[in-house]
Parts: structure tokens; sequence; C-alpha cells
């Protein structure tokens, strides 16, 4: 395929590598943030990997080198993976010589941005995705290659020449469209004590992997957002005027709000009256104050690539407004591609009490567009829920 | 002398052929054009006619007179014979190629025999709507096939009126509608149940029907879900449609237990079975419970698939809801055949006249030439060919077979690239496109993707060991090259028709070109 | 089981015992038995399907469907007048040549690398439609026109979220059938009547009737029964003065001398290829058209195949692919594009090469041929008495429906006449519109010679008296 930037015009590429990302895993680590854990993965003999990768991905790119100015961190943060891939970097910032941390990573992605950069590659982990959003947020597009231990962000491309071809199709323009990718983390200081904990920080924007799809037998395939929108479109015509509507955080959720005309933040629980916005960005005690005897429905969506429903990212909705409102009273969507996109189904759950857990485990209808709903089972992390759970109430609305 | 057959091989093993496909380089159509040439004469109108009609085009109005003749190409008959076969010999039709690679089509001979007997006067030369009594042989096919596809069944009824599978599906979804409509359930029952590895036609169809669609996702071992099923099923539910063996060749265990639940829901249960072509002889969908189920002639049933049709469906119901079914449907009486139309309660006309006779003809004499035992040979050569070709494709590193672990497969298999595609970058889609420079065909499955970085393959009853063979191979070699050479991957094709397509295009609504009159302008507005 | 020695299948290779055994060898099982583990054991049929004996010689299969089939007698051995939807046009011997090519006939779904020949004829196909059409936007054929009808109007509906169609009397009863079942019980149906005289709409009705919450109004030219739909320009500015779409049914074998109707207002066209040099097959032999501008608003509707020229990555060199993949994507209704699967495309390619051969003075001549002749016909048949030929004061095509009123016979007793006299007369459609009384639609084609004509008027003449 000719692979040129048509225009003739620069294009301008970030690169930031985490150079310590993926160094637990192969010695029996769990994760690599951290300097002490780092310093004891090298001492065990754990390689690098990020730079490797990042080269793998670089080569990709080589059709374009003319028309690319690659901006990057010195040494291991970039330049030499930059270097060894055949480029010609263009080096900004200084780093300590004595290992770089997540600090490094965030002044580096504010730097890039401040200077512009059409496309921001980066090489890490979980972890690195997470340092990357906390300093840019949506501020750029962004692509991962993946380098980590478990690599589960939606940021990342499945491998680095894939990562590679992405950019590439994305520089030249051959894809156009971003998708948001979901940031979620797990605290890796709680997965050392075995308790599993994430946190859902936001969306980056990344370059959608939807492929063209030549001489496809049946059909055509929807793109997330026409998807989300059409769902949003559906939900709000079936709101009944008695009910509250606690809506989740979520990019398809947000998609009510629009739907709506209300501003709806990603990270935040927000409840919604007879299609007004009633309360913002709730505590689970204001939640537990507006339900006072009334009745609700809550709207979620599973975050990121694990697919956790309850649990992660929207702990405000807790056993005790699950128990108000009535488990039945749950509605899940998303769109198929998510679903689809899912690393590991079922969907998860994890409210921290069994009692609730048990009661959503089963099977949830999620409703996937105006007439379409897919029936996936959800699972309680906390124990087995799919045998133990008879028929699930959950409905869809 | 040269020993040429021995060349063939290497250590024992078959090399890959060095194929190239026809590449003309040949215009379009009208780029063929000349002024004046004529490819057909036609019979001229005879003297007095013309005179005793007189100006006919005078009596139209001068609105409805075409003025600007259509710009169709003028061109002479043996340039239009030429400008086609090289089109044709740019085509890798069954007969040309192992097929395996078009997962889900069921590709699988078309007897020549067959296609001459459809194409003979007596069969080409019928219009549908000739005295009964000039029509009784084609009349008595029809009924016979359908006491066939009876037997084969166990269905009471069929109509052989659906244009194709979907045709038929749909037909399903609508006599599913009539059928609680006439119970007054209408409103209540608007939601039919499928799976996410039956065909994408059975969701299409049902909400082009008007119902809401419920999919169900399988088991982590790839099996459809019981408890889902009986977590989606309620007094809303019109219908179970779903595919058995599903997309992925895995046959659902506990079938009878699906049909089960949905009929104490109250709802009918419908039997996709375009993929048949394992199971002919083997189990059969009444035995299963099974309300009304469909075959894809040109799939299961031999008749040629055209490009993409025609091909035929047959739709078969239970008497319950036999009078539903479309108009007409043929009876016998005694020893004469019939068209009854006289059918108030049926869902009209699918299709114009009474389906596609050609391939009920051919689908017909494909049965009378095998048999009883040899549908059962049919069906179980392609179950021994696809599991064996399973253990050769499960040879090639970086491929799985995902789901069933352990147990094998009915008539096709849904792989996965993913660990390969991990490992060199390289896609599926790629793969099918280097396919392409060894003379076969590829397919990855339906979008979106579920099962990652997809492909398809179904080996019927019509290849033998050695087609099987060189299938294998040529994946192997393949993903061998993902590892050492992935670039010739990634620019395939290298020795078909044409290379890889720029579809960029394709989604510009200023650049694409459905036909030559807009490419013409959408060209000449921009400047070359 | 049996003691027969195990049969070998010229369509089944590996059916060779030898074979089989390897093959098991290598699975890893004893028999293929074990290979179907997963179906449960109460679900076998575990006998033999109960079939008729197989004709496992080639000869013997022939001789037994060939004997069936010469049960049947066709156009060749009698004179027919029947259309009504099924045409008797002449099949050039070059497209049963091309669309009995292998290459062609048992292709399927590949990609438009290795099917590029494929790909090329359906968009020459397109192509040439289009032009015949005088539209840039066709799609790859649908099941037939039934099919192309009411997806047009469920286009329709689509494009103008409205939910309520107009559509003619005169329509061919069966697509009014399929349209009545495929756009279901949430699109209205009504219907609109015609001009008893001309057999054409009639104006002031439609008028009438159309409204803002019309999606559509749908009409055949020339209609079932014949007659051409002059008023054309003042309908299609009726509805779009609502802001409704014209959608009109045509007969594609006749725009080589009647104006297509996109020059007279309509918005998607639609009809059957059938006449395009594709057998009668009994009615096996039809495939749809849908033709619309290249409007975004209208590609995106489509739910078939559209074909369109891409680049490749050799500079000059053209390939194919879908245009606008992603249509669902675009439009912001509720309803999906319906469906899409197999249907017709090598009668679709066997009319790009019957368009081909004909070219722009082909389809001329053969259109004015054919009205000349139908006009013969009907000027002939008016003079015998009780006849009255054709029905309706209006232009016609090559159909034209014929009053028996005034001989007191009815349709069925005349044909029964004309079929001793080895003829097949024209469609009864007595019984579908009762309003016309004793009446029957005549077909006239190019391969009617004037004897065969003068032998009609002679025989019916015979049949009436």
């Amino acid at each position: 395929m000719s692979a040129s930037v048509g225009d003739n015009l620069m294009r301008r590429v970030g690169l930031i590598v985490n150079p310590v990302a993926g160094l637990g895993g192969r010695v029996g680590l769990k994760g690599s943030d951290g300097r002490d854990i780092q310093k004891k993965a090298l001492e065990l003999g754990a390689v690098p990997r990020a730079v490797d990768r990042t080269i793998e991905a670089l080569k990709r790119l080589a059709p374009i080198a003319a028309q690319l100015t690659l901006l990057t961190y010195p040494g291991d943060m970039g330049e030499l993976a930059a270097r060894r891939a055949g480029f010609d970097p263009t080096v900004i910032g200084t780093i300590t010589t004595e290992g770089t941390t997540a600090e490094d990573t965030c002044v580096a992605a504010r730097d890039m941005v401040a200077l512009g950069v059409d496309l921001l590659l980066f090489a890490g982990g979980d972890g690195t995705a997470c340092d990357l959003y906390q300093a840019i947020g949506e501020d750029a597009v962004v692509l991962g290659i993946p380098a980590g231990v478990k690599v589960h962000s939606a940021a990342y491309a499945i491998g680095p020449t894939v990562a590679g071809d992405l950019a590439l199709g994305y520089l030249t323009g051959k894809t156009t469209g971003t998708r948001e990718a979901e940031v979620l983390d797990v605290d890796e200081q709680a997965l050392r004590r075995d308790v599993v904990s994430t946190r859902f920080y936001g969306v980056l924007r990344v370059p959608d992997d939807a492929r063209r799809i030549q001489g496809a037998k049946a059909g055509s395939v929807e793109s997330d957002a026409s998807t989300a929108a059409a769902i949003a479109r559906h939900i709000v015509s079936q709101m009944d005027d008695d009910s509250l509507y606690i809506v989740g955080p979520g990019t398809t959720t947000r998609s009510i709000f629009s739907e709506l005309g209300i501003e709806k933040g990603l990270l935040s629980v927000d409840v919604v009256y007879r299609g007004e916005l009633l309360a913002s960005d709730v505590s689970e005690a204001q939640l537990i104050a507006l339900l006072d005897e009334r009745a609700a429905k809550i709207v979620v969506t599973p975050i990121g690539g694990q697919g956790y429903l309850f649990g992660r990212g929207n702990q405000q909705i807790s056993p005790d407004v699950l128990r108000l409102v009535g488990v039945e009273n749950v509605i899940a969507i998303a769109t198929p591609g998510k679903l689809n996109r899912l690393i590991v189904r079922p969907l998860l759950v994890d409210t921290g009490d069994d009692e609730i857990d048990r009661r959503l485990a089963g099977y949830i209808r999620v409703v996937c567009g105006p007439d379409d709903a897919r029936v996936v089972r959800v699972v309680s992390v906390a124990g087995d829920g799919a045998d133990t759970a008879s028929k699930s109430n959950l409905e869809s609305g | 002398m040269e020993n040429i057959t021995a060349r063939r091989y290497e250590n024992g093993e078959p090399k890959l052929r060095r194929f190239h496909q026809a590449q003309w380089d040949e215009p379009i159509l009208f780029e063929l054009s000349t002024p004046g040439q004529r490819g057909l004469l036609l019979p001229a109108v005879e003297d007095e006619i013309r005179a005793v009609a007189g100006n006919v085009v005078s009596t139209l109005p001068k609105t409805l007179q075409r003025v600007t003749p259509p710009m169709l190409p003028e061109i002479a008959q043996p340039q239009v014979v030429r400008h086609y076969l090289r089109l044709s010999q740019e085509n890798l039709g069954f007969d040309f190629n192992v097929d395996v690679g078009q997962g889900t089509c069921t590709m699988k001979y078309s007897p020549k025999i067959n296609d001459q007997l459809a194409g003979s006067k007596q069969m080409a030369a019928l219009h549908p709507l000739q005295p009964e009594e000039t029509t009784q042989g084609i009349l008595e096919i029809y009924y016979s096939f359908e006491q066939i596809l009876k037997e084969i069944s166990g269905m009471d009824r069929f109509s052989l009126q659906p244009g194709a599978g979907s045709a038929a599906i749909y037909a399903a979804a609508s006599i599913i509608r009539a059928y609680h409509a006439e119970r007054g359930e209408a409103i209540q029952r608007r939601e039919i149940i499928t799976t996410i590895f039956s065909h994408p036609s059975d969701a299409a169809c049902a909400k082009v029907a008007g119902f809401d669609v419920i999919t169900l996702y399988p088991d982590e071992d790839g099996y459809p879900d019981l408890n889902a099923l009986k977590a989606a099923v309620s007094e809303r539910t019109a219908a179970l449609m779903i595919a058995n063996p599903e997309d992925t060749g895995i046959f659902n265990p506990r079938i009878v237990e699906w049909v089960h639940v949905v009929h104490e829901a109250g709802g009918l249960c419908f039997y996709d079975q375009a993929n048949a072509n394992g199971i002919l002889g083997i189990t059969r969908a009444r035995d299963a419970g099974f309300d009304l189920c469909h075959f894809n002639l040109h799939k299961t049933f031999s008749t040629p698939h055209g490009c993409g049709g025609p091909g035929a469906g047959a739709l078969g119901v239970t008497d319950v809801l036999a009078p539903l079914l479309p108009t007409p449907v043929v009876a016998r009486d005694g020893e004469r055949y019939t068209l009854d139309w006289n059918r108030p309660r049926s869902i009209g006309k699918l299709r114009a006249f009474y389906g596609v006779a050609g391939a009920v003809l051919k689908a017909y004499a494909w049965v009378m030439s095998l048999g009883a035992e040899g549908l059962l040979e049919t069906s179980k050569t392609a179950v021994l060919n696809n599991n064996y070709l399973l253990k050769r494709m499960r040879e090639i590193p970086g491929l799985t077979a995902p789901y069933a672990k352990g147990r094998h497969r009915i008539e096709q298999v849904r792989y996965s690239w993913e660990e390969l595609c991990k490992e060199t970058g390289v896609l599926s889609e790629d793969i099918g496109l280097r396919a392409a420079d060894f003379g076969v065909h590829y397919w990855t499955s339906h979008h979106p993707f579920v099962v990652a970085e997809p492909c398809t393959l179904e080996p019927t009853e019509s290849f033998s060991k050695m087609d099987l063979d060189e299938y294998a191979a040529i994946m192997r070699y393949v993903a061998e090259e993902a590892r050492t050479d992935p670039e010739t991957i990634r620019t395939a094709p290298h020795n078909s028709t044409v290379h890889r397509t720029d579809g960029a295009v394709l989604d510009d609504p200023s650049q694409w070109a459905i036909t030559w009159r807009a490419y013409l302008k959408k060209r000449d507005q921009v400047g070359e | 089981m049996n003691a027969k020695r195990p049969l070998v299948y010229p369509y089944i290779p590996n059916s060779v015992p030898d074979v089989r055994q390897a093959m098991l060898a290598e699975i890893g099982v004893n028999s293929v038995d074990e290979l179907y583990e997963d179906i449960p054991k109460n679900l076998r049929l575990g006998r033999l399907l109960d079939l008729p004996e197989p004709m496992l010689s080639e000869v013997e299969l022939a001789r037994h469907v060939g004997g069936i089939l010469s049960k049947n007698r066709t156009c060749e051995d009698f004179s027919s007048f029947l259309g009504a939807g099924c045409y008797d046009h002449h099949v050039p011997a070059v497209c049963d040549e091309i669309n009995q090519r292998s290459e062609f006939l048992t292709a399927y779904a590949g990609e438009p690398y290795d099917d590029h020949g494929r790909f090329q004829a359906l968009f020459e196909y397109q192509s040439m439609m289009g032009e015949l059409l005088d539209m840039d936007v066709v799609n790859v054929p649908t099941y037939d026109g039934l099919q192309a009808s009411a997806t047009a109007v469920r286009m329709a509906v689509r494009i103008t979220g409205r939910k309520r169609i107009l559509v003619a009397k005169t329509i061919h009863p069966s697509v009014l059938s399929k349209m009545r079942d495929y756009c279901g019980p949430s699109i209205d149906v009504e219907m609109l009547d015609a001009d008893l005289e001309t057999g054409q709409l009639d104006l002031t009705r439609l008028k009438d009737a159309l409204s803002t919450d019309i999606a559509a109004v749908y009409f055949e030219n020339p209609s079932y029964l014949g007659a051409l739909e002059t008023h054309g320009d003042e309908i299609s500015a009726l509805v779009h003065s609502v802001g409704a779409v014209c959608i009109v049914g045509v007969d594609p074998i006749s725009l080589g001398v009647i104006a297509p109707p996109a020059n007279y207002g309509a918005d998607i066209v639609c009809g059957d290829i059938q006449s395009l040099g594709i057998h009668m097959q009994f009615g096996g032999g039809h495939a749809g058209f849908i033709g619309t501008r290249d409007e975004v608003k209208y590609v995106m509707e489509y739910p078939s195949r559209l074909f369109g020229l891409a680049p490749t990555s050799v500079p000059g060199e053209y390939g194919f692919g879908d245009v606008a993949y992603e249509r669902t994507s675009f439009a912001h209704r509720e309803e999906g594009k319906e469906f899409v699967g197999t249907a017709s495309a090598l009668w679709g390619v066997t009319a790009g090469v019957y368009l081909a051969l004909m070219g722009p003075k082909g389809m001329e001549e053969l259109g004015v041929g054919i009205m000349q002749r139908a006009r013969y016909l009907m000027m002939e048949l008016d003079k015998i008495d009780g006849v009255k030929a054709p029905l309706f004061a209006a232009p016609h095509f090559k159909e034209f429906a014929v009053s028996f009123e005034g001989t007191g016979k009815t349709v069925s007793e005349i044909n029964d006449s004309l079929f001793s006299q080895r003829i097949f007369g024209g469609k009864d459609i007595s019984k579908e519109f009762p309003e016309f009384g004793a009446c029957a639609l005549y077909c006239v084609t190019e391969k009617h010679s004037q004897a065969d004509l003068d032998a009609l008027v002679d025989a019916l003449r015979k049949a009436v008296s």
C-alpha cells in the first residue's frame, strides 16, 4: 500500500517510552511501578522490553520518515529507541540518571502537547497510560505500544507492529476517526497485598481501529459513536416520569446526557428526573438522601477492558443504594463493539457486599441498540456467581 | 529425463503451486465502445405491421419519449464475448480452487448434469402462468422435493418460494409475527432471541419483521449458554431463531432443553439450518422440537452460488403453521399437481411467482443422485474432512481453534490467529489476501469479530484429502512467512488479478463511484 | 449392517475406504460417529432417511429427471401471450454462454482480488443500468422486482421518517402483497384509485390523499395493466410538494424508447431485470434493481451491496470494493438497513451482457418494434365483435388489457379455446380487477412474428363466436 502523507506537510509525533515497563512480570513480580520494584527486577535479571517493542513499532513508520518530526525525551525515554529504529529525533527535556519515574512521563507528555503533536506514541503498561492521562487528558491523540506486564488498557494496540501500523494509518489519513479508551489502573500497592482495587481515571483519545471491511458478506457495521447515540435515544424515550434515573460513569452513559442536552462528567454519577438534571457528581450519601421513598432506576455501562459493571469507578452506587433502588431496576447499556472488545467476558461485579453481589450475579440484558439487547453473564469477583444464580431479574427497561 | 512429479514434493510434503491468476488489465466496458458497432440485430418488424401501427412513438407525449438514447457502450459481438470471458478468467469459482476458505458458505461441487437438466428447454422456456396441465413436470419436481425435505427435517410442510436463505429467515419471522397476531399477542410478544454465533440474518430479519432482538453470548467454552436463555425468555418472547451447529461448527448438545424453555414461555422455535451439511440423516429439526426450519439450496443442496445468487431457500413448518406459508403452495390431487392459491391466512407473496424453480430442480436431482445413504455419506465426509483439517491446522504455530476444548467439531471451524498477530502484527485479513496468491479463497468471519483475528474454514465433502493437505500447507506457509517476511503478507496479494485496494474513496461521497457515469462526473469535476 | 460393498461416490472423493481410514487415524478416532459426540444419542435419527431409491448413474438420473420434465409443454411448443411480470423476450446465446461459465456460476463471496472479474462485471451492470435509468447509483441485484419495490418503500420511510405510503391500484398484485407483508404493521399502505378510462393514476384522488405524513407514492410505468402513465411530471411535482419520495416501478426493457422515470421526477426507480437476457424458468429467473441519485441520504439507505471503483497500490491500476460499508452509522433512524444475503448476482452479470450486446440502437429498435407489434395486435383485436383492445385509452408498451365483456364469454372459456389451438392466451385478470369484468392481460414481445399475431387474432375470433 502506498504510504505517504498526501499533502506533503510534516507530521509531528511525540514518543515517550517507559523503559521499566514490563520488568516485573518475567521475574514473577506483579507490576513494575515504583523504584524499589524496578531495582529488584533488574537485580533478578529482568531485561527491559519497552525499548525493543518501541523499535518494532517505529520501524512501521519508516515509509513516511521524511515527513515526520519525532519529538522525544533523552536516552531510555525514547531517544535510544528512535535512533535504533533509524530516526533522527528532536530531543527535548531532561531526565535524571537514576532511572525514570512517573513524573518524568507526565512532564514529557505536557511538554510535547505544548509543542503540538499530531500523535503521541507511548510505550508502557497500564500505569503508563494512567500517568499520561493525568498529565494531558484528552488534549492529544495518543496510542500505546504494549510493553507492560499486564496491559489491559484499551489505549494500547494489540502488539507493537499493529501499533506502528495504526499510527501509520492515522498519520497518513487512512484512519481519520478516534475513539475513547477508558483508563483504569489496578492499585499496585493494594494488589501486592492481594486486594484488587481499580480506579477509573478517564478516557484517552486513540485512533479508531475499525478496519475497512472488504467484501463484507453480510451488511455493514455501525461505529461505536453512532450506536451509543442510538442507545441513548432509546433509553431516553423509555424514561418514565416517576423514576429518578441514576446514571453511572462511562462514555456510553454520557451519550444519554448528550441526548438530553445536559453536560456530564465522565467519571461522575449523576441523577436525572423528568429529563432534567437533578443532581450531579453525587456521593453515596447524597444518593441515599435523594432516594428517600422514591422509585428509581440505575443506568450503568461496563467500565474498561475488564467489564466491571459495579465496583470500579462507580462505587458511589453502593450496596445500600442498590438495595434501595432494587437490583431489578438496573439497566445496563453498551455498544456491541464494546462488548465484543471486552477482554474477559462475563461482566464483573464487586460492590463489597456479598449478598448484593450474589443478587446481581447471573445474567443481565445489556441494551445494545434500540431493538437490540445482549444477554451477558455477570459474575461476582468475590465469589462464584454463575451457577448459584437462578434466573436474574434484571430488566433492560 | 526430469521427474516433474517428484518436483512437486519436498521431503514428502507437497510444495505450493506457482499460481498466478489471469491478469488482463481489462478496461471497463465503456472504454471499449466504438460508435456504430452492434452486438445483436433484431427481427425486423413486418411492413404490414408498421403500416397498420403507424408512428407509435408519437402516441407518447413528449415527456414520455426517450429523447437522449441511453449511453450504453456500442460493441460488436466478439468483443463482448471476449471481454466477459476475460473477466470470467479473473474470477475464482468453486470449480477452480480448493474453496475451503469460504466458511459458512458450504462451497461444494454443483454437478454439471444438474445444470444441464435445468438449462433444458423444458425448464427454461416455461412461463409461470401457463395452464397447469402444461407444467405438470416442474410441479411434480416441486412436490417431490418437498416430500424429500419433509423427511430430511421431520417437518410437515415446505415452501420453496424463498429466494435464498435470508429470504427464508425473513419469511419465518413474518410467520411468527402472524402466528402471534392471530392469538392477539402481537404487541406482547415483541422479542426474538438468537445467539451471537448464529448467522447475522437471524437478527437482521427479525428486526425487519419488527421484533426486538435479544442476543445471547456463549459460555466460556463456546457452547450456547442455557442459563443465558433462561434469563432471556419471558412473556415477551415471540421466538427463538438460531443456527445449530453455529458458525463456529459447534453443536448445542442441550438443544432440546433450549426448545423446551422457549415453548414453556409460549414462544416458537426456528432452526436456521444453513449449517445442515454435517447433519443430514444424522439428526432432524422436528425431533429436537422445532416449529420452523430452513435450508439453503445453494449451500447444502449443491445448487451453484452464482456470484451471489440466484440461490434458493426452503422453509419448513409444522402443520399448525402451514396455513401461514407464502402463497401459492404446490398440492397434489390424485395424479395431478396443482398450485394452491386459496390460502386466506398466508403471509402473502414472498417472492415473484413460485421461487427459483431452476434451483429446486437442481437440488432435487442432487438428492436423487445420492439417496439416503449418499446423503449420510455426504454429511459424514463433511465432518470427517473438517476434523481432519482441524488436526492439520492445529499443528500450525500461532493458530488456535478456540472453544469446545478437547471436542470435535461438526462441519466447520472458526480459528483464531490472535497469537500469530500478537507475535508478528500480521492480521487475519492480511493472511486471507496472501492466500489469494496461492489460488484459494479465505474468509475471516462476520463483523464485528467476536473471536479475535478469526478464520472460518468449511471443508465440505467435495474436497479430497489431497485438497485439504494443500490448503493446510498454504496456511502453514503463510504463518511461517509472517515470522520471516511479514511485509510480503502485508502487501499481498501479489499473484492475483489486482493489487491491494485503497478503500478510502469508497467512504467519501465526493469520490465514490458506483457507476461509470458517476465516476466520469467526479473525475472531470476534480480534474485528473 | 449391510453386506453390500461400501459405495464410492463421484461427488465425495474421500468416500474411498482407505482414504477414510487414513484420515480417521490421523484424527485419532475409530469412526466418524465419534466425531458427532456433541449430538445427544436421543437426537440421533438412528435409521436411514426414507427417501426414494437413488439414481447412482448419470444415465439413470438424466432419464428420470428428463422424463419428468418431458411432461412440460413450453412457450416453444405453444404460442404464448403471457406476461404479467414474467416475459418471453429473446435470450441471446452470448448471455447463456457467459452465465454458464463455471468461473462465474460457481463463484460466491471472494475478495475483490481473487474475484475481481465478478466485481467488474457487476460494476459494469450497475453502470449500464445507470445509463438506462439515467441515474448514478444502482445496486447489486436483490431477489426480484417485488423485493426491490418493498425495499424502495422502506428506504423512503427511513429517509422521511414518515410512516404512510400511497400506492396506485394498478400495480402488480404480487408487488402489493409483498409490500404489505414486508412493510409490516409499522407502515400504512393506502391505495390510490385509477382513472377507469385511462388506467392511469387519478390525479384528483392523489391530491386529496397527499399530506405531510406521506413518506412516498409508488406507481408503475407501465402499470400492471399495461397502460403508460403520461402524467409523471405532475405526479412527482405533487409528491414533492409535500416532501414525499416519488418511487416508480419500471420495465427496464422499455427504456430504449420510453423516457426513464428520473426524467419526470422519480427519486427512486425499481423493477425487475428478467427481461434483460434471462430465461423465464417458470418464474425462477428474476432479479430486482433499485436506482437513485448519487446523494448521500439515498446511498446510505441501500441494504444491498454497492460496488465502486477504487485505486490500488499500483498507480494506474484500479480495483473494486463496497461503497459506504458503514452505511448504518450515518442515518439517525431507529431502523436498521434491512438485511442482505445471497440474492441474484448472476442475473446482474447476465443483464449486463445483454445491454452490452444491445447497445443504445438495439434498445431503441427493440422498444419501437415491440410497440409497433403491440399496437398492431391491439388494433386487429379491437376489430373482433365484443372485444375491446386496449381496454384503456392510453399509450401502451408491450402489455395491454383486453376486455371480452361484449362477447358474453368468460376469459377462462376463451383461454380454453385458445389452448386447444396451441396458444396461451393472456392472463385472466377478471378476479383481480372485477370492476373491469371479463378481462385478460396480453403481452407482445420481439419474438412474435406477424404470423403469430395473425394466428392469435383468428383463434380469438373463433373463440368468441
